[in-house]
């Protein structure tokens, strides 16, 4: 119990040092930065090296904070953390249908790559390079051929469904490398004895492989959100669905001369959307923890 | 009908280096019933012989029967229980869950399970522990787990690969007792693979003692201690003969002591 307090102490005290550094900086720092090299008479020239801290490059927490409760958009409209809790459960839905997607497809690639060697040399290049691929590059590809589908009739694809696509484009990454890593847990003395006991490959995959790899899964799941909340919002941004905190967060940060604390209510809003999303996985572990017996609990 | 009945037995692995020949030449016939160690240095192959006769690997050469069966039939009719130097329950599995494992795998009814496990949790004297986990098990407590899940589906052979030497001296001689008891109960007959001299002449009808590069048996000694496995045999001059006479077939005797034996 101690331990657990000592751990929640030492996170509220990395999450204060930010905003303490934040302010610090802003207090000493110069208001226009500090440029070198630059040519008396020619605008961005030189290169900067310290950031200006004057109130519209860095405003105040509490600017940032209070602006969360100021009305949107001026006028009538309602306080800004309305559209953004709104817009960050939009993203966390489209997150959570590709994070489903990439653990689905992730984990059906993990079983195929243990079962067979041969599967695994083919697949699992393919896989790392697939990452290297940028989202961006590739997110309007997914957007065209959704909406191809969705022209063609039979089958109706929103434009979230091309987000959500793309979301599990790099969820499944850590699924699928998380699952063939997990399957291949069990001690060798298992296996034997699995052998011994004339279990074919599905009882050994429920009875053993499975149940094995949990402690290797249960990362992978929280990485897998985690990188389809950031897909989300990615592909929201570069396919530009309207509705999302992807979509917001550009808007608002068009807006940061004029209105330099607003950005960062869907920039807080995104945060939290990532904890949500890392945290629910974390409800699953609790669930399964007869399975991580042996582990060091934290 | 003979436990087991290896004939010729070789074992050559392949390796990088050049084929290592494990097992060579093995003649060996277990009765049913019948309690036999294998005993020798590292390297003599004792616990490869072990894993033939249990078919997880297979024999390079020669002919291996088990109930007059080949090895592999034996394995899918499940002809044996086996026990390793590691307990290696599975620990997110209760000892009730860990012993009923290979019950489960053979669809042996829910009721007719929970009645085995009780059965095999008072013959190992873990009736009070069935519902932990193995973490909270001592070495000594997990080790008679595995053997009551080696018993669950009575066997009539039970192979062991120092299912004890990773225990305690204290341990090891009370399980040696048990098991002595466990395998007179059962009527099972038991293929024992250990290092040590005395275990194996405490428990044994016939030690089987083998020697390294190539593995091969080099002398079989028949105990004749009886049937009365007590703690008053270990203090027993007879006792004391075997584990000497098993000594000297080990270590090579002193050609006069050979001779008068």
């Amino acid at each position: 119990m101690s331990r657990s307090r000592a751990a929640i102490a030492w996170g509220a005290l990395g999450v204060l040092a930010v905003l303490v550094a934040w302010e610090l900086y802003k207090f000493l720092g110069p208001a226009d930065g500090l440029v070198v090299g630059a040519v008396a008479g020619e605008t961005g020239s030189g290169v900067m090296i310290l950031p200006r801290t004057n109130d519209r490059a860095m405003p105040h927490i509490w600017d940032m904070v209070a602006r969360l409760f100021q009305s949107a958009s001026g006028g009538d409209t309602p306080p800004l953390i309305v559209p953004v809790v709104t817009a960050a459960l939009t993203t966390l839905g489209i997150a959570a249908v590709g994070w489903l997607i990439g653990v689905a497809v992730g984990a059906l690639l993990g079983l195929v790559m243990q079962r067979w060697r041969l599967a695994e040399w083919g697949l699992l290049p393919w896989i790392v390079v697939s990452q290297t691929v940028p989202l961006i590059a590739f997110a309007p590809l997914i957007a065209s051929i959704g909406s191809q589908v969705d022209r063609a009739g039979t089958i109706p694809w929103p434009q979230w469904l091309s987000v959500a696509v793309i979301a599990s484009y790099l969820a499944f990454f850590p699924v699928a490398v998380g699952v063939l890593r997990g399957l291949e847990a069990p001690d060798r003395i298992h296996l034997d004895l699995m052998k011994t006991y004339a279990a074919g490959y599905w009882p050994t995959l429920f009875r053993l492989r499975l149940p094995a790899a949990v402690p290797h899964l249960l990362p992978a799941l929280r990485l897998a959100a985690a990188n389809a909340v950031v897909g989300a919002v990615v592909a929201e941004v570069s396919i530009g669905m309207r509705g999302g905190i992807g979509r917001m967060l550009i808007q608002l940060a068009g807006q940061g001369s004029s209105d330099p604390a607003a950005p960062w209510g869907p920039t807080f809003g995104s945060i939290a959307l990532g904890l949500v999303a890392a945290g629910s996985v974390a409800l699953v572990g609790l669930g399964l923890r007869n399975y991580r017996r042996g582990e060091a609990t934290v | 009908m003979s436990a087991v009945i290896a004939k010729g037995v070789g074992k050559t692995f392949g390796t990088k280096a050049g084929d290592v020949v494990a097992l060579t030449e093995v003649e060996l016939t277990v009765e049913a019933g019948e309690f036999v160690s294998l005993i020798g240095p590292s390297g003599c192959g004792k616990s490869t012989l072990l894993r033939l006769i249990a078919d997880l690997d297979s024999a390079t050469t020669g002919e291996l029967e088990v109930f007059g069966k080949p090895a592999r039939q034996a394995r899918i009719n499940q002809d044996y229980g086996i026990a390793f130097q590691q307990a290696g329950l599975l620990p997110w599995r209760t000892v009730a869950g860990n012993i009923a494992l290979p019950l489960e795998l053979h669809g042996v009814s829910k009721k007719a399970r929970a009645d085995r496990v009780a059965e095999l949790a008072a013959l190992v004297g873990l009736e009070e522990f069935v519902d932990r986990y193995p973490d909270q098990l001592s070495g000594g407590m997990q080790q008679r787990v595995a053997i009551a899940r080696a018993l669950a589906e009575q066997p009539r052979l039970l192979l062991m690969d120092e299912p004890f030497g990773a225990l305690d001296e204290m341990t090891r001689e009370y399980l040696q007792g048990e098991l002595a008891r466990i395998a007179a109960d059962t009527g099972a007959a038991v293929v024992f693979v250990t290092h040590s001299i005395p275990e194996a002449v405490f428990l044994s009808d016939r030690v089987v003692v083998m020697s390294p590069r190539p593995g091969r048996i080099t002398d079989i000694l028949t105990t004749g201690l009886g049937d009365a496995r007590t703690e008053a045999l270990r203090e027993s001059p007879e006792y004391f003969e075997r584990v000497t006479a098993v000594r000297e077939a080990l270590h090579g005797a002193p050609v006069e002591r050979a001779n008068e034996r």
